[in-house]
């Protein structure tokens, strides 16, 4: 295939990613948006490995042994993960980009059959550093990700004193390393500011990700996967190749909006959420503000109490948490739904941007469940149908219904639109113990007079209401 | 303190609809307010009084009783003088007042310093719809009229072929295509006429359509639209060309349903006599704009008479003849007013000038004359903020963290400062960066942009879908390893490091290979799942 060949199949490629996010735009043209990902990927590689820049007779053992072991890994994995995990899953993936755009950056470094004189050569080596920098924050960062997500690094943000230095130190030093890099007479004088720049970025992710609280992992997440766009972008520069740019740019701008979409749902400013320590109330522990502790009592309801009041309700709004993934509650959830729905209960889902650890996580477990999307609503669709409503059920969820964002200005996440839970006539909610939620904030909601706590597991709880829906 | 609403008996001869129903009655009592009712005031639209204990209300033995305790009145008509008299100071009223007609019944409502919400006056903006009154009554207006016609027509409306012979189906035609045109033409069409419309407004024939009906335009070029979507006069020259329309289907249909009303002007005489002589006998025509003197010459306010052998149908209270309707609808119109009202849900009041909905339908303040409401806000926005807009995000780098994302415009010094920061940078890489750089560099922008503009559109709840996707695709550095795999060397390059060259390359194609088919593939699970 000749280079204008290739040339053309990347575009069409390109063209296809494009359709690829654009038909995701809604549930009914998402699998073929899916699809036209596919294509495009088959399209782009293909192009590569039958075009003038591979040498079939060499390399073609090694790229289909390559290709072979991990689509089985990867189809392994896609197979057998649980749809809770999904946040996990994802930000591993996001890691595995990062580190491939070290190694691709690295291999290009030592190349030296690719010769560029004078400000080509300072702006190649520029992209270099760039794309591993970029990559190697990415990697770091997605591990602790994942362990943060996957209960193996601790939830709770880790904040050094002077973080914000570190920062600013490591930002320093980056500069002057690229600097010493890009004069770097040879090859081997190089890699010595590489490596140094490749570890600071490396720490550089691990102390970003870990300063952050687990209220604010969705923007976590969909930042990294906004980095592995860029990282996937920087590797396009360096190789001089369009449709790596292209299509970087593309993850990179979708993962940028993404976050900046789930800072607005947390009225949360998106610098400051990189920054970093939300969710320990910071220096000033606001969460111990004397005059603005709720008071009062909680009452308690059993099991069989919350199925009698849900049999005599005629509207009921669910809102699903991060406790739901992780009781793996979803399916009973459903059963109940559809069995008030057969009652003519009218049952919706109120679904908050934050809910769960990564942007849109309830609705595929919802979806996962088989809850149909239509009774699935968005925040501000539902929000002012609270007052019409009998009972709302809070699974596993506590700073997105505090009412406290609303009435208390002094609280940690005052101004974030919540939901208006406390307007429904009876609201319930399952949790295991009164702790306070991530945002380590303690919820008025629960002292409220048409409040019912129903303690325990949530899986356990609601296989309870369930049985005794049915007697 | 929470405030009372008082509903009192509606005292105008053959009134009898009611400015309340129990349904309604319990949501205003969870809005926080008290309510009380005078007795016998749902008798004639069947509501007994015992419905509206039932629904939390007190029953008021006499509007003296009720009117000496209520904070709020809910009408239908509006009040006569020994009403307003029996107010007390300071009370609101909510209820239809038609102020260009009633100066007199202002002035005295101004001396009792009442608070008074107009239905008639609440402005025609979407936002207001669900307190249109007007808009309320008028679909009950034209299904009535269609009934009422039904009613003095001797034939059926739908054509038949019987054992006994065939009949034709009527033909009917309406003239104004409002609220009340509209659902006058939707009970004929589905009572099996033939239906057609005219209206001065072009840009109604879709609706028209859409009902079901013939649209039949006149042949003539005037923009008939005046502001807030009601007809204004036209000119002659239109008016010639229209009557002879009218005359020529007034030959050939049996029933005429005439709407055509021009907000504070009578109404224009489309129907001459000359036209209701030519129509055959037997024929019947619904004058809806009977109250502001009728849309044809013979039609007597009111009543109904024969002219020519035509029936000519005048009631000026086809709402108030489908009573328990028209009184759930009303009494809703106004749940909805008091609940723009009573934002805070405690059972109190606030006349907030600063909603144009509010302000449009307050004809009296505190006793003060605030009528006319200034000019509502037109709806067209005007159009110069948009491109500004579009272009803010100038810096690819600026729109990838966010800034002026999807919102509003950001203010002229912020967008400035973008630019600023943008034609700078733009000019250091124009001045220093080789040509080869700028090629990708352009391509690197737009792309940006793409997906900028690709991923607003992504509803909330394929979020997750579209990170897997686009972490599949972000896969696409596999094709940055397989080219450093195995290279095609030019001649004289020796010192290559080939096999770490190929390890990392192919390690790297081998964690970008599990994400693209483990990303792929998980989306694809998922996806599978969403359904309807």
């Amino acid at each position: 295939m000749s280079e204008n060949l290739a040339t053309v199949a990347y575009l069409g490629a390109a063209i296809l990613f494009i359709m690829s996010l654009g038909g995701l735009s809604n549930p009914e043209t998402s699998r073929r948006g899916n699809l036209y990902g596919m294509v495009g990927m088959t399209l782009a590689v293909l192009a590569t490995v039958l075009g003038p820049r591979v040498d079939l007779g060499a390399g073609l053992p090694w790229i289909v042994g390559a290709l072979a072991i991990g689509a089985a890994i990867g189809l392994y994995a896609a197979r057998t993960v649980q749809m809770t995990q999904m946040p996990e899953l994802v930000a591993l993936m996001h890691s595995l980009v990062g580190l491939a755009a070290c190694f691709v950056g690295f291999a290009s470094y030592v190349d030296t059959s690719i010769v560029y004189e004078g400000a080509e050569k300072a702006i190649h080596e520029v992209e270099i550093y760039i794309g591993i920098l970029i990559g190697a924050v990415t990697f770091s960062g997605s591990v602790i990700a994942f362990g943060k997500l996957s209960g193996k690094v601790s939830g709770k943000p880790l904040l050094l004193s002077a973080r914000h230095w570190l920062n600013l130190l490591a930002l320093l030093g980056v500069i002057w390393l690229g600097v010493q890099f890009v004069a770097a007479p040879s090859i081997e004088a190089g890699m010595t500011p590489l490596l140094v720049m490749t570890v600071i970025a490396l720490l550089f992710g691990i102390h970003m990700v870990v300063a952050i609280g687990g209220a604010d992992m969705p923007v976590v997440v969909s930042m990294l996967n906004s980095y592995s766009g860029w990282a996937a972008a920087a590797t396009g520069f360096m190789l001089a190749n369009d449709l790596l740019i292209v299509t970087g740019a593309l993850v990179g701008s979708s993962g940028a909006i993404l976050s900046f979409i789930m800072c607005r749902a947390m009225n949360r400013n998106f610098v400051s959420v990189i920054a970093g320590g939300f969710g320990t109330g910071g220096g000033t522990a606001p969460a111990a503000t004397g005059g603005a502790q709720p008071a009062g009592e909680v009452t308690a309801v059993s099991a069989s109490d919350t199925a009698e009041m849900l049999r005599s309700a005629k509207s009921v709004v669910i809102i699903p948490g991060y406790g739901m993934a992780v009781a793996q509650a979803q399916h009973t959830v459903y059963e109940i739904t559809k069995l008030l729905r057969e009652q003519s209960v009218n049952v919706r889902f109120a679904i908050h941007p934050v809910a769960g650890r990564m942007p849109g996580h309830m609705n595929v477990l919802l979806a996962e469940a088989k809850v149909p999307y239509d009774i699935v609503l968005e925040m501000d669709e539902i929000n002012d149908d609270f007052p019409q409503t009998d009972v709302s059920i809070v699974i596993g969820a506590n700073d997105i219904v505090n009412p406290a964002a609303e009435d208390d200005p002094t609280s940690p996440i005052a101004g974030m639109p919540v939901l208006h839970v406390w307007k429904s006539k009876t609201s319930i909610v399952m949790k295991r113990s009164m702790a306070s939620g991530y945002a380590g904030v303690d919820n008025p909601l629960f002292f409220k007079e048409n409040n019912r706590m129903l303690f325990g597991d949530a899986k356990k709880m609601l296989d309870e209401v369930l049985v005794a829906l049915k007697s | 303190m929470p405030l009372t609403i008082g509903v009192l008996r509606e005292t105008f001869a053959g009134e009898k609809r009611v400015a309340a129903a129990p349904e309604v009655v319990e949501k205003l009592i969870k809005l926080g307010f008290g309510v009380s009712i005078e007795s016998g005031a749902g008798d004639a639209a069947n509501f007994s009084d015992a419905a509206f204990t039932a629904a939390g209300a007190k029953i008021a033995a006499s509007a003296s009783d009720l009117l000496a305790t209520a904070d709020i009145v809910f009408k239908v008509r509006a009040p006569s003088p020994q009403e307003v008299e029996a107010m007390r100071l300071g009370t609101t009223l909510i209820s239809f007042i038609w102020p260009a007609q009633n100066p007199e019944l202002m002035k005295q409502m101004a001396e009792r310093r009442l608070t008074v919400l107009a239905m008639d006056s609440v402005p025609r903006i979407s936002r207001a719809q669900k307190m249109d009154a007007l808009s309320s009554m008028a679909n009950i207006a034209g299904y009535r009229a269609v009934i009422e016609a039904a009613h003095h027509f001797g034939r059926f409306f739908t054509g038949q072929i019987t054992a006994a012979g065939k009949v034709p189906p009527a033909k009917v035609f309406v003239i104004g295509a409002g609220v009340a045109g509209l659902a006058a033409l939707g009970a004929a069409v589905g009572l099996g006429a033939i239906v057609r419309a005219n209206d001065t407004r072009p840009e109604v024939g879709d609706q028209v359509k859409s009902m079901g009906a013939e649209f039949v335009p006149v042949d003539y070029q005037e923009e008939g639209s005046g502001v807030g979507g009601y007809a204004k006069v036209m000119s002659e020259g239109f008016q010639k060309a229209q009557r002879e329309v009218f005359a020529k289907q007034a030959k050939d249909v049996d029933i005429i349903i005439t709407t055509a009303l021009i907000p504070g002007k009578p109404a224009p005489k489309l129907i001459t006599a000359d036209m209701v002589r030519s129509m055959r006998p037997g024929s019947v025509i619904v004058d809806l704009a009977a109250e502001q003197g009728g849309n044809c010459e013979f039609t007597v306010p009111g009543e109904v008479v024969v002219r020519e052998g035509v029936t000519i149908i005048g009631y000026t209270d086809l709402p108030s003849r489908l009573s328990k309707q028209a009184s759930t609808l009303y009494a809703t119109n106004l749940l909805r007013l008091t609940e723009e009202l009573c934002k805070t849900k405690d059972g109190n009041i606030n006349v907030n000038f600063d909603d144009e909905a509010i302000r449009g339908a307050t004809v009296i303040k505190e006793g003060e004359v605030t009528w006319p409401p200034p000019a509502p806000r037109l709806s067209a926005a005007p159009p110069q903020a948009k491109p500004a807009a579009a272009a803010a995000p100038a810096p690819a780098k600026k729109s990838s963290h966010g800034h002026g994302g999807g919102g509003e415009p950001m203010s002229g010094k912020t967008l400035a400062g973008v630019f600023a920061v943008g034609a700078a940078l733009f000019w250091l890489i124009g001045a220093y960066a080789p040509a080869s750089f700028l090629g990708h560099f352009t391509v690197f922008v737009l792309a940006c942009f793409i997906g900028y503009m690709v991923i607003w559109n992504v509803t909330p709840s394929l979020h997750t879908p579209l990170m897997s996707v686009t972490n599949a695709i972000s896969s696409i550095i596999a094709v940055g390893a397989i080219v450093q795999v195995a290279p095609p060397l030019r001649e004289g390059v020796t010192d290559r490091p080939d096999a770490l060259i190929l390890g990392l390359a192919v390690a790297a194609l081998a964690l970008t290979a599990i994400n693209m088919f483990g990303g792929f593939a998980v989306t694809r699970r998922m996806l599978a799942m969403f359904r309807k």
